[in-house]
């Protein structure tokens, strides 16, 4: 299914570009205009004066060989610019993803086995809120109430401008960690604390809400009935009977946050000034830099199909289930 | 292994410098954007001339702080011909290049470097001309230089001369732009020789005020005085750009002391940062002009007459109000006042919707239907089109002309806005690229623009004639009169309702010391001091 994916993924990503209306050089000339020689030379330079079917294939041939472009904003290649770019995104959706099975999974537990108690509808009520909050304003206001009022975290960027070392894995926390300067992984630690709560959240409502639902339909079942009729602690019935079996679909849920995650990581790394792909993707389309737009896309839809493979694997290992089938 | 070590002792050294410049002035700038790249000449975006040009490069003229008035920079005088046609500039000597971890000069500035610096964006043949693949030089072409300029000349190692195809009196100013920022060919020599030319892009190397030290993509630009800079050392040690694209989250940075110095707030933000005690607002008059462009060469408004009564429909001061909530100034000539040759003596013609509407009844127009075009972007001299195109639809609507409202995508709506048979009337607007009223008058008005930038597709003689007399003189009196001249015309014939100059607000830190506000838009760092 990978090979057909991953062609319907070219297509559409070249395809898209060129459905928005405008066009990369006016967008490169700006106010200032270019004259109709000028345009048709340029034209030529960046080979859109070919059919759009040849510019297609010589674009996929190209792909094919590793080239995935030249930005026409920056002049550098969109892989090289993705590959900059990309370790500070996934250290960012990481965290977040982290951040959100580590409270919503066990908030889930707990309002799933004291349903109906208030513990259960707060946080059910939390979650809710939570999903339907507006990422812009949820990271402006968290900025101003713990950046502004308080001066507890920093507003904005990866680490304080007064560190500065060498990148070696483009993990912020690992590099800060590495470069032995004192205070550096504090600062950069910090300085994650805010954007992973915002880009956190959205994930952190919807595997709370996931785990609580999983979680009840286990709690009735006959096993667990059985369980608790050998005489197992509660701890032991949840635990061990009802959690494994409650994850099935708790870990499908987290495999499909990924695109939740990237696409929440283009307003979060905006409001956060998080250097990631998210926020070079939107400049990108704003440019109608069409070789980043479509490499861009191409490579994350390819790191989604790995992940999502990645999901697949995993459920075989903690479903017996499928891995017999 | 060999690796790792490299990256031990790297990481040293820059530790040492850091605790070396534990009390070194750094100045940290909150800048809005990122740089498309740091060689300037391939780029059009003044978030990368703010980047680039400014910090890192020189020209041979430079525009005096504050003001758009040409100075010696790396040429130290200049003389042209009788005729107009060659300008013959005496470059400064002992003038250094920036010793950086990529590059140790081993000569000083010359004419080598001020060929090298144009003949690359001009000789399709030459070695630099697409020395990464797409790049182009979009400003020089965009300024005309391919046809104004006949050839550059070395007359000995410090004395250049430029021979021009006619005569142009802007030719100075257009040298003191950020496209004519003189790059060092002795660094892109040793570029070519190691097969890395695409660096001159990304590890800059330059006569200004600061050199480069790194930049970590859309995060973080450093820069360090350049010690042997010939305008001497700089009052602060280090310059870091901390790239915000969020006005809201730059406004939190400059009170969280995070950053000295935030550009372009908000509307909504300026109160509150101007009473916050630790900072300061800084404003002044942009070079700019918004305006709303009739197309005179369809019928009603082919009638100067109707385009008058249009222009006294539109209410200015509601517009001030509403679109640019305070920040600007109403409008009456071409050009912003701040601009020498602005003519003051005019007088703007009154709001008065009702000899409007009477002007356009002996006109005979009745029941006019037309289109208002607002842009879909925000610029400095329009904040906010669709809103300033509702409040000129309910201006007209006073006086008897029903307004439809349309808008494109940018790149549409700029190209569309130029065809001749265009309907109805665009808002757009201009910021000057260097201080001299030909780059407003000429570019937006002139005969040659009709199809192209003049987007009332106005053509006419008499003030063609004068802005074309003023491009070919040099004596400054001479020109003024000439412009002043050529807006009496132009406010006779109202091809535009001039709209309004927008003001420019800087917030910035109390600490910082001797910054001034770049009336063409610009950031600079050069003299700024910081208080410890």
């Amino acid at each position: 299914m990978i090979v057909p994916t991953f062609f319907g993924i070219t297509i559409v990503a070249f395809g898209f570009v060129r459905v928005l209306p405008g066009d990369p050089i006016l967008a490169l000339a700006g106010e200032r205009g270019v004259k109709p020689e000028r345009y048709q030379e340029l034209l030529v330079q960046f080979g859109f004066d070919k059919p759009i079917w040849e510019q297609y294939f010589t674009y996929l041939v190209n792909l094919f060989q590793g080239d995935f472009g030249t930005s026409i904003a920056t002049k550098r290649p969109v892989l090289d610019e993705f590959l900059t770019l990309f370790p500070a995104t996934v250290e960012l959706a990481l965290c977040a993803i982290v951040f959100a099975v580590l409270l919503g999974i066990p908030a889930g537990i707990i309002s799933a086995v004291k349903r109906g108690s208030w513990f259960d509808q707060t946080t059910m009520g939390i979650a809710l809120a939570g999903y339907s909050m507006p990422i812009f304003w949820w990271g402006l206001l968290l900025i101003i109430f713990f950046s502004g009022t308080l001066g507890w975290t920093p507003v904005s960027g990866r680490i304080s401008l007064l560190y500065y070392f060498p990148q070696v894995t483009g993990f912020m926390l690992i590099d800060s960690f590495l470069s032995g300067q004192s205070g550096a992984f504090k600062s950069a630690f910090m300085h994650l604390i805010l954007p992973t709560i915002v880009l956190g959240t959205i994930p952190l409502a919807v595997i709370a809400r996931q785990t609580r639902s999983a979680m009840l339909e286990v709690l009735g079942e006959d096993y667990v009935r059985t369980a608790r009729a050998k005489g197992l602690g509660q701890v032991q019935v949840i635990g061990v009977h009802a959690l494994r079996n409650a994850l099935i679909p708790v870990i499908t849920t987290i495999g499909l946050q990924v695109g939740v995650l990237l696409a929440g990581a283009i307003l979060t790394e905006t409001i956060f000034s998080w250097p990631g792909i998210g926020k070079w993707m939107v400049d990108s389309i704003f440019r109608r830099d069409y070789p980043s737009v479509q490499g861009g896309l191409v490579l994350i839809a390819l790191i989604v199909m790995v992940v999502n493979l990645t999901v697949d694997v995993l459920y075989g290992l903690i479903n017996p289930r499928i891995r017999h089938q | 292994m060999r690796k790792f070590g490299k990256l031990l002792a790297a990481t040293a050294l820059m530790s040492a410098a850091i605790a070396g410049s534990a009390y070194a002035k750094t100045l940290v700038y909150c800048s809005e954007g990122s740089p498309e790249g740091f060689d300037v000449a391939p780029y059009t975006a003044g978030t990368t001339f703010d980047a680039s040009s400014k910090p890192l490069y020189n020209r041979l003229v430079e525009f005096k702080r504050g003001t758009s008035q040409v100075i010696p920079g790396l040429a130290e005088s200049w003389e042209v011909s009788e005729d107009g046609l060659e300008y013959t500039f005496n470059l400064r000597k002992g003038v250094k290049f920036h010793t950086t971890s990529f590059f140790t000069p081993t000569r000083d500035f010359n004419a080598d470097d001020v060929l090298f610096s144009f003949d690359r964006q001009r000789n399709a043949d030459h070695p630099w001309y697409e020395y990464v693949p797409g790049i182009s030089w979009e400003y020089f072409n965009g300024m005309s230089m391919p046809d104004l300029i006949a050839d550059i000349e070395k007359v000995d190692d410090y004395t250049v001369k430029f021979k021009l195809t006619r005569p142009e009196a802007p030719m100075v100013a257009n040298l003191a732009m950020d496209f004519a920022s003189i790059v060092s060919a002795e660094y892109a020599a040793q570029l070519e020789a190691d097969g890395r030319q695409e660096m001159l892009n990304q590890e800059p190397v330059g006569t200004g005020p600061f050199s480069f030290v790194a930049y970590q993509k859309d995060a973080v630009i450093r820069y360090a005085a350049h010690g042997d800079y010939w305008g001497g050392k700089q009052p602060i040690d280090d310059l870091v750009f901390a790239i915000t694209t969020d006005a809201a989250v730059r406004a939190q940075k400059l009170k969280a002391g995070e950053c000295h110095v935030a550009p372009y707030p908000n509307p909504a933000d300026i109160e509150s940062l101007a009473a916050d005690p630790n900072l300061v607002m800084m404003e002044q008059q942009g070079l700019n002009v918004g305006y709303l462009a009739y197309n005179t060469q369809v019928a009603p408004f082919d009638n100067a007459k109707v385009r008058k009564a249009l222009n006294m429909a539109i209410n200015k001061q509601a517009i001030l109000d509403s679109v640019f909530q305070g920040a600007g100034s109403a409008a009456k000539n071409p050009i912003p006042p701040t601009m020498w040759s602005y003519n003051d003596a005019i007088q703007d013609d009154p709001y008065d919707p009702a000899a409007a509407k009477a002007m356009l009844e002996a006109e005979g127009v009745s029941g006019l239907e037309m289109e208002v075009w607002a842009m879909p972007v925000q610029r400095p001299y329009n904040p906010n089109a669709r809103r300033m195109a509702e409040l000129i639809q309910a201006d007209f609507a006073q006086v008897g002309v029903d307004v439809k409202i349309v808008s494109y995508e940018w790149g549409e709506y700029l190209a569309r806005s130029k065809e001749l048979d265009r309907k109805g009337a665009v808002l757009l607007g201009w910021t000057g690229d260097n201080g001299d009223p030909d780059n407003f008058l000429a570019v937006l008005l002139g005969c040659d623009g009709v199809g192209g930038s003049n987007r009332a597709q106005w053509c006419n003689e008499e003030f063609d004639a004068l802005t074309i007399k003023a491009k070919q003189v040099s004596d400054i009196a001479e020109r003024t009169k000439l412009y002043e001249e050529a807006q009496v015309v132009f406010k006779r014939e109202a091809p535009w309702a001039t709209i309004a100059h927008s003001t420019v607000f800087m917030p910035m830190s109390t600490k910082v010391k001797g910054y001034v506000m770049d009336p063409l838009g610009g950031h600079w760092f050069d003299g700024v001091d910081l208080d410890q």
